[in-house]
């Protein structure tokens, strides 16, 4: 009973937050509803019991990912109003819902067939995180290396992209040096 | 009123065509990416459903490394934004036309 009832909660908080995220002109509210969003769907894996796999979404979704939104929202103007000229919102909503349709589809034939087997199955009187654990670092240990390497990757790619001009560091440069780079700058700009 | 997979399968779907007519009806390239990771979600829902009433750990596992992919995605993405915003000053889709043939 009760979690018949969080489950239709949070499915409609979940549906309603990211509506307003697709739907909103605002970047800021869209910003905001997607972070909540986030939370509430962290929701349906504490009821399904992935405790650990919970505690991740928020972590590194609402925390981390969120955190680099934002950083990157303040690059852009995002008091205005978002303008964007779509051409046809039927065709878009017409393949909205036939592609919709088609996962509907794909996801039911498995579950018609029913031949499903659990290939590593839930340790017993262990708790999530421990069986998650013991799966993680003896079935899937080079993905999980693999997956690392490819965080490094992408944490240089970022640095070396967004961080173009911080070559010179204001900190440790004299007044007119800062001037003197700004109006460097402001040439190349221009 | 018992909660099946039936049921965490089809709110993955609604959340995934919420994605996806978020993907096709944006143009700026914020929006798309809040879209791109609407759609991850979506899908992490489902592995984590099969996850559970299969009594099988790898739909977690999935989720995990899908996690992993969308924060290295959003590192690389927002990256390259920020540098083609300050190379054309401005994120929209119509702006990027620069390969017409």
């Amino acid at each position: 009973m009760f979690e018949a009832v969080a489950f239709y909660l949070f499915a409609f908080l979940t549906v309603v937050m990211f509506s307003i995220t697709v739907f909103t002109k605002q970047a800021l509210y869209a910003l905001t509803s997607l972070a909540a969003g986030m939370i509430f769907i962290s929701a349906f894996y504490f009821i399904l019991g992935a405790d650990f796999l919970g505690a991740v979404q928020i972590i590194v979704y609402t925390g981390a990912v969120m955190a680099l939104y934002a950083f990157a929202m303040m690059f852009f103007d995002t008091t205005r109003d978002v303008k964007e000229h779509t051409r046809s919102p039927q065709i878009v909503f017409l393949l909205g819902g036939m592609v919709a349709l088609l996962i509907v589809i794909i996801f039911a034939v498995p579950i018609v067939s029913e031949n499903i087997t659990a290939n590593y199955p839930v340790a017993e009187g262990v708790g999530n995180s421990q069986a998650v654990g013991i799966v993680l670092f003896t079935k899937y240990l080079v993905p999980f290396e693999v997956a690392a390497v490819m965080l490094l990757v992408a944490m240089v790619a970022g640095i070396v992209l967004a961080g173009k001009k911080m070559d010179h560091s204001l900190t440790l440069m004299e007044d007119e040096e800062i001037e003197f780079a700004e109006k460097s700058n402001e040439k190349a700009v221009s | 009123m018992e909660i099946t997979l039936s049921h965490y399968l089809v709110l993955s779907t609604i959340l995934f065509a919420i994605g996806l007519v978020g993907v096709m009806r944006r143009t700026n390239l914020l929006m798309l990416f809040f879209a791109t990771e609407i759609l991850l979600n979506a899908v992490n829902i489902g592995f984590a459903a099969i996850s559970r009433y299969y009594g099988d750990l790898t739909g977690q596992m999935f989720a995990f490394f899908v996690i992993a992919i969308a924060a290295s995605e959003v590192a690389v993405g927002l990256g390259l934004l920020i540098l083609w915003f300050k190379r054309s000053g401005g994120i929209d889709l119509t702006s990027m036309t620069s390969m017409k043939g």
